[in-house]
């Protein structure tokens, strides 16, 4: 299995990335803060940044180092990306499914699928770590609501179905998400997914995570050869990383959603580390932005038994591990796909 | 895993000079310096061939020495710090 590697995460509005020889290094006032050999690092990321020098982008893309600007807000802004590595005969043959109705529908089911039940899981724990102050009933009603889904999504014949059943189960996990939340309860509400921009403090902190998850699917799509552009259940749009969406359904509930009920409910953030500005957006302040990231770092370093392939790794992996799953199935070395599930 | 790196190398003449200027840029491209002459690199054993194989090539077996410590993938008990200089663990979070 390949090593995970470290992520290095630029916060500081006015550093300056550069490179000597084969370190990487973070420059503030033309002074050296930080020197990372690069072979130590699978990913560099930047809030909000002075500027990158050119040679070290060209050494990124030459050591297969995803270099990826965020807005000091954390929104996506691009990624340095080299040569498109891998097979061109596994992307034809992506280009191929998508383009085909049935396996395209098959393969959302999936993905799908495992998002269901990863939310229901989720919304599950709950109820096990803290049955006496949730509502008992709803949860129990949603789980139950959610466990018949992937049978009626098994019926689905096309991609707006999928869609329709995916939505009712977001609606039904989300409604019941704020019950998720034990402590800090009041400075927590949350009633419903929203963005564009989050209007609550769940959903900005949702929505952070979401965007570092979709940097590490797609980086990993991308490093065992398919194209992140390119999806199933979501449509080719311009600049929208489809299938890194897709491959994301199934890992949310697990890797984004637990990780922000965890920070809110060990009091790890807190209410006064948002900012809400006039038009009611909420955004994270830097000490929240950095502690969440930390506690992002950490989580991926956390063992799991990986349910498919039975073998110990880093939760960090898993997204690799999915795509490299799925780059077998669209070989034909593998049946199907195996979407993840945790229990 | 985690090799600690150390060398002496004779600077009596000007391509020893030379040679140990050489021979601290490998390593820095490598791992980090934590005490002068002493670097601690995590490297894997392909990388560490590699670096082995280009200092073995600079100094000169004569008068300069090298010593490798193998502190395997399990070092972070096998290390402890006193003092200035902390340096950064290569395997945590990185943020700056």
């Amino acid at each position: 299995m390949r090593r995970l590697l470290n992520t290095l995460y630029v916060t500081l509005p006015d550093a300056y990335l550069a490179c000597d020889g084969e370190n990487v290094l973070v420059k503030v006032d033309n002074e050296i803060r930080f020197r990372v050999p690069v072979h130590n690092l699978e990913g560099i990321v930047c809030f909000g940044f002075a500027g990158a020098s050119p040679k070290l982008m060209y050494l990124c893309c030459e050591r297969g180092v995803a270099l990826s600007f965020l807005n000091e807000y954390g929104k996506f802004m691009g990624r340095i990306t080299g040569n498109v590595s891998g097979n061109v005969l596994l992307r034809r043959t992506q280009y191929r499914w998508a383009d085909d109705k049935e396996i395209s529908v098959r393969l959302s089911r999936r993905f799908i699928a495992a998002k269901i039940i990863n939310s229901r899981a989720v919304l599950h724990r709950a109820l096990r770590d803290h049955g006496k102050v949730v509502d008992n009933k709803a949860l129990e009603y949603a789980m139950a609501c959610l466990a018949r889904m992937p049978e009626r999504l098994e019926k689905a014949l096309d991609g707006n179905t999928v869609r329709g059943i995916e939505g009712e189960a977001a609606h039904l996990y989300f409604s019941n998400f704020n019950q998720l939340i034990v402590s800090q309860k009041d400075g927590f509400p949350i009633f419903g997914r929203n963005r564009r921009p989050p209007t609550d403090r769940v959903n900005a902190l949702l929505s952070f995570l979401y965007t570092l998850l979709s940097h590490e699917v797609a980086a990993a799509l991308e490093s065992v050869g398919l194209d992140p552009q390119v999806g199933f259940l979501h449509r080719d749009r311009p600049g929208r990383q489809s299938l890194a969406l897709d491959v994301m359904e199934e890992l949310r509930p697990h890797f984004a959603d637990r990780l922000a009920v965890t920070l809110i409910n060990r009091n790890q953030i807190s209410e006064a580390g948002f900012v809400v500005k006039e038009n009611g957006a909420v955004i994270m302040s830097d000490e929240t932005r950095k502690e969440v990231l930390t506690s992002w770092q950490k989580r991926k370093q956390e063992e799991i038994t990986h349910p498919y392939l039975e073998e110990k790794i880093p939760l960090g992996l898993v997204p690799y591990v999915q795509a490299l799953l799925l780059a077998r199935h669209l070989r034909g070395d593998l049946e199907d796909y195996p979407p993840f599930f945790w229990k | 895993m985690l090799v600690l790196i150390t060398y002496d190398v004779n600077v009596t003449t000007d391509l020893g000079k030379s040679r140990l200027r050489r021979v601290a840029k490998q390593c820095v491209n490598y791992g980090q310096r934590v005490q002068n002459s002493v670097f601690e690199c995590l490297v894997d054993p392909t990388q560490f061939a590699e670096l082995k194989h280009r200092l073995e090539s600079i100094v000169d077996p004569n008068t300069d020495s090298l010593r490798y410590y193998f502190l395997g993938s399990n070092w972070k008990n096998r290390v402890e710090h006193f003092g200035a200089k902390v340096g950064y663990d290569p395997e945590g979070v990185l943020m700056l």
